[in-house]
């Protein structure tokens, strides 16, 4: 073993410095100081002070990323490896960066947001406490919630960047582990937001424990953990099938954990219904739009040899996600917990753009993130804004006659709602166009079909909740529609993009084309 | 004894593992068994970085480490909320959120 270890050193026993290109990582390193910067405030800046230093903080260092990013976007070179090739910097990665850091603005506008007060005022005092009771009472507002979530939003800039499977590996955690405490933090219905982050914990451990020994196959069957190393290994065609293949499995797992896709989806509706509704919005949009983009760079990169051998699996996962995502959906009577079941099957959905593995499948995959993304966020922020005296009213038939008490709002809703149904003239219906035709070109029209019926299966749900909100009676004692300015402003962000995206869609369509002309670099 | 061997031991303690995430109800004895998956990782990596010669695999298995030993901060943090509230850690009491 001794031998090894001297043979990787220099000659002089001196360990070469690696060479890091920082301006073209600049948005994740501007995302985690910025994160840094903000526990450092927490430590030494007055109690008072705190929300008015960490607010605007946190908005320069994801604004500031985005400018880097389109920055980078804009020059002709746009396809290299950075820090010793662990991340890629091509045009997909650029693009999913971008769309990341503006919804995260977007949902940053809803947790910075004091008139809803989403946050418990101190995490560690039991619930209904006297020393709650005393925190609420103190007017107190937690400002940790700000360096969690550039801690979670700098791992998901990481997450699809990463160019070999330990800097993954690592841009998952830093993902994961603030979002597990970022669930458990609502203000109210408390205990149904720790159960939530419990659940979320020991499920999203388990998985990345079966994604790192994925990790380790791999590493077995090709001796390194870079994508490209592993796919040129699989091209030979030599080394342990055996270790391929469960690799390849438990790698999958892991990612598709992540996305929410059936099998793997039980977390989500429980974790999106108790963690607070600017969470929710976070890990809806974000996380789904960078877990998807690892999963596209690791079946587009490392196993691009191999769609004979993951595509079978992946057509069955990605037809019980559609069907069982729209089926479960009809049968709920939370709001929360019905878009959780709607972003299970627009999972379903996403992965039949992966499964197309082609130009056409990526560029489509990435229109549909940013489009979903968008209404997703908007539509979360319409929740919050539906209340009554126990905070949010979560139940469905509380939404009863909502048409008639603010019809903007519920009009809103409903359009949101169309837009995930995929009804023309919004987003969600290029979106749906763009990734299908990409799968009926790549010979998947099996696919397609299975995804049409459970769009209009789906359709029926989205379509029940606007006859809830329009054509019943409103409850006497029925919620009422608290709209402060920060959650007027996400919400017409929200709106005002599925409206382009889906009148207009030519530009943006186009930038995605452009991203992924050259496809991922390796 | 061949790596082989202890590729071998690997696989039996991540499944030990797995199952016992499965089968047992104190969150914190489902954590514990998810860090000896964790383990279990490492063992698999510092095995194959033996048999490939080079020490990647022995690299990743410091990172694995420090990944974990922050996993165990957050997770002790949200089970002990939890127990405080509820007076048990049994996942089975955690059980609002459903259908």
């Amino acid at each position: 073993m001794t031998s090894h270890v001297s043979a990787a050193l220099a000659p002089g026993g001196d360990i070469p410095a690696p060479h890091i290109e920082y301006g073209q990582i600049m948005p994740i390193l501007l995302v985690l100081g910025v994160a840094v910067a903000g526990v450092l405030v927490e430590a030494f800046v007055g109690r008072t002070w705190r929300y008015t230093v960490q607010v605007p903080l946190a908005f320069l260092g994801l604004a500031g990323g985005f400018a880097w990013t389109i920055v980078l976007g804009l020059r002709d070179e746009t396809h290299a490896v950075a820090a010793e090739g662990a991340l890629g910097v091509d045009g997909p990665t650029l693009f999913l960066q971008g769309t990341i850091l503006i919804l995260a603005l977007v949902s940053l506008l809803l947790i910075a947001d004091r008139g809803t007060g989403s946050f418990a005022a101190q995490a560690a005092a039991l619930p209904g406490s006297e020393a709650e009771q005393r925190t609420t009472a103190a007017g107190i507002i937690q400002t940790e919630v700000f360096p969690l979530l550039m801690f979670a939003v700098g791992g998901m800039l990481i997450f699809p960047a990463s160019n070999d499977l330990l800097t993954m590996f690592v841009g998952l955690e830093v993902m994961s582990l603030p979002l597990y405490l970022l669930c458990g933090l609502a203000r109210r219905r408390r205990l149904l937001s720790q159960e939530a982050a419990v659940k979320y914990f020991l499920l999203g451990s388990f998985s990345s424990a079966f994604f790192l020994y994925g990790i380790a196959l791999l590493y077995g069957y090709a001796g390194s953990v870079k994508l490209g190393d592993i796919a040129a290994e699989a091209g030979r065609d030599a080394g342990s099938e055996t270790l391929l293949l469960g690799g390849i499995a438990l790698l999958a797992l892991g990612l598709l954990f992540k996305l929410g896709a059936v099998p793997f989806h039980m977390w989500k509706p429980d974790v999106y219904q108790g963690a607070p509704t600017p969470i929710t919005a976070l890990m809806a949009s974000c996380t789904l739009v960078s877990a998807f983009g690892a999963m596209l760079r690791v079946f587009f990169v490392a196993f691009e040899n191999l769609t004979w051998e993951w595509r079978p699996a992946m057509w069955g996962v990605s037809i019980i996600t559609m069907i069982a995502g729209a089926v479960i959906a009809i049968t709920q009577t939370d709001i929360k917990r019905m878009l959780a079941y709607s972003s299970i099957a627009h999972a379903g959905f996403l992965l039949t753009g992966v499964i197309a593995t082609s130009r056409e499948g990526l560029s489509s995959t990435l229109f549909y993130l940013a489009a979903y993304g968008f209404t997703t966020v908007g539509a979360f922020a319409v929740v919050t804004t539906v209340r009554d005296a126990g905070g949010e009213a979560g139940h469905l038939s509380r939404w009863a006659g909502l048409g008639k008490r603010s019809p903007l709002i519920a009009g809103v809703f409903a359009f949101f709602l169309l837009a995930f149904a995929g009804i023309p003239l919004t987003s969600g219906f290029t979106g749906k166009f763009a990734v299908f035709k990409a799968a009926v070109e790549a010979d998947a029209t099996p696919l397609v079909v299975v995804g049409v019926i459970s769009s209009a299966i789906a359709a029926f749900f989205y379509v029940r909740v606007i006859v809830v909100m329009f054509f019943s009676e409103p409850e006497a004692d029925g919620p009422t529609v608290v709209v402060s300015p920060a959650t007027a402003a996400a919400v017409v962000l929200g709106l005002a993009a599925t409206v382009v995206l889906g009148v207009l869609p030519q530009p943006v369509l186009d930038l995605a084309g452009h991203a992924a002309t050259q496809m991922f670099v390796r | 004894m061949s790596p082989g061997h202890y590729l071998a031991l690997s696989a039996i303690l991540f499944t030990i593992g797995a199952l016992g995430v499965l089968v047992r109800r104190n969150a914190i004895v489902v954590f514990m068994c998810i860090e000896l998956m964790l383990n279990a990782t490492n063992l698999a990596f510092v095995s194959f970085s033996r048999m490939h010669g080079n020490l990647d695999g022995q690299i990743i298995a410091f990172f694995v480490m420090v990944v974990a030993a922050a996993e165990v901060v957050v997770g002790l943090a949200i089970i002990m909320t939890i127990f405080r509230t509820r007076r048990s850690s049994s996942v089975d009491d955690v059980n609002l959120l459903k259908y």
